[in-house]
């Protein structure tokens, strides 16, 4: 058998390709935010959240922006995850407190704020003509995002470091060990 | 034998895939659904922990609309606005850092005082 008649490229389109992958990580972000954001478990909730972070680097992948999906996987799930699973592992007593019990009247006004939210938010965005265009050709972007932060982003770079070098000796000061 | 050989024009029009079946549209959708799971969570979860956890929803779904903005729009900005998008994200992925230290030091130090994290029993300041 012909391999290359295997090859559907010429009849699908370069898209597919693009739609698969969307479909696949679209799956794993909605699947794992939904347990992240309502499993009473909170490990399971910080677990989960780690599938949802991978995902969203997939779509940044598949938007191009290759330098922030290598940095959300480093910083988020490097950083962000292990500090709130050691605020987790810090904060328990007994395995029955990693049981939250939901407030009745809470987890309705929840839910009807996201459904209020996502039904006025899904109206805006298909009832606007957002115009534009994709970008077709995809160029890695580490090179522009290098000189845009020495020219014109330097002001709000060198702030945005201060402040977290002042929020990390903060948070280190705030958790120290006091004497009695 | 007569082999019957499709025309492509005709299989990229059936399956409307001869331009990008993925619009902007999609990635809003997803980044609404992502804001509408972390506002759930935020509002009905005890759990200190749980509320950061959907303040993270929140903050992915803001960056998912910049890229998803800078990707299809970025046409427009060329010059010094060219990476507007990933710089937006940047600073946004440095601030979630910076609020989730400070966050679980304020945690930390409630179940120091308190010996617990749930919201509703740490409730000196209410009335």
């Amino acid at each position: 058998m012909d391999i290359e008649a295997l090859d559907i490229t010429p009849y699908v389109g370069p898209w597919l390709n693009t739609t698969i992958s969307f479909w696949c990580v679209t799956l794993i972000v909605i699947t794992s935010a939904a347990v992240a954001a309502f499993s009473r478990h909170i490990v399971s909730a910080a677990y989960s959240l780690f599938f949802t972070l991978v995902g969203m680097a997939g779509y940044y992948i598949l938007l191009g922006a290759d330098f922030i999906a290598i940095a959300q996987i480093v910083i988020y799930v490097g950083g962000i995850l292990v500090l709130l699973m050691f605020g987790v592992l810090l904060t328990n007593r007994s395995l029955e407190q990693l049981y939250e019990e939901h407030a009745g009247p809470y987890v309705v006004a929840g839910l009807a704020a996201a459904v209020f939210f996502f039904v006025v938010l899904a109206r805006i965005i298909f009832s606007s003509s957002w115009g534009g265009r994709e970008i077709v050709e995809v160029e890695p972007i580490t090179t522009g995002l290098g000189e845009a932060v020495v020219s014109t982003y330097f002001l709000p770079f060198q702030i945005a470091g201060f402040t977290l070098l002042l929020c990390l000796v903060g948070a280190a000061f705030m958790v120290r060990r006091r004497e009695p | 034998m007569n082999e019957v050989v499709p025309n492509v024009a005709d299989v990229q029009t059936f399956l409307k895939f001869g331009e990008s079946p993925l619009g902007l549209e999609a990635y809003l959708i997803v980044a609404a659904i992502l804001f509408c799971f972390g506002l759930a969570a935020c509002a009905a979860r005890r759990n200190a922990i749980g509320i950061l956890i959907g303040i993270e929803l929140i903050l992915n779904a803001a960056n998912l609309n910049f890229l998803a903005f800078w990707r299809f729009h970025g046409s427009v900005s060329e010059g010094i606005n060219a990476y507007d998008g990933p710089m937006f994200t940047m600073f946004i992925i440095v601030l979630a850092a910076c609020e989730a230290a400070v966050a679980l030091a304020i945690v930390i130090n409630l179940f120091y005082t308190h010996g617990t994290v749930e919201t509703d029993t740490v409730s000196e300041m209410r009335n």
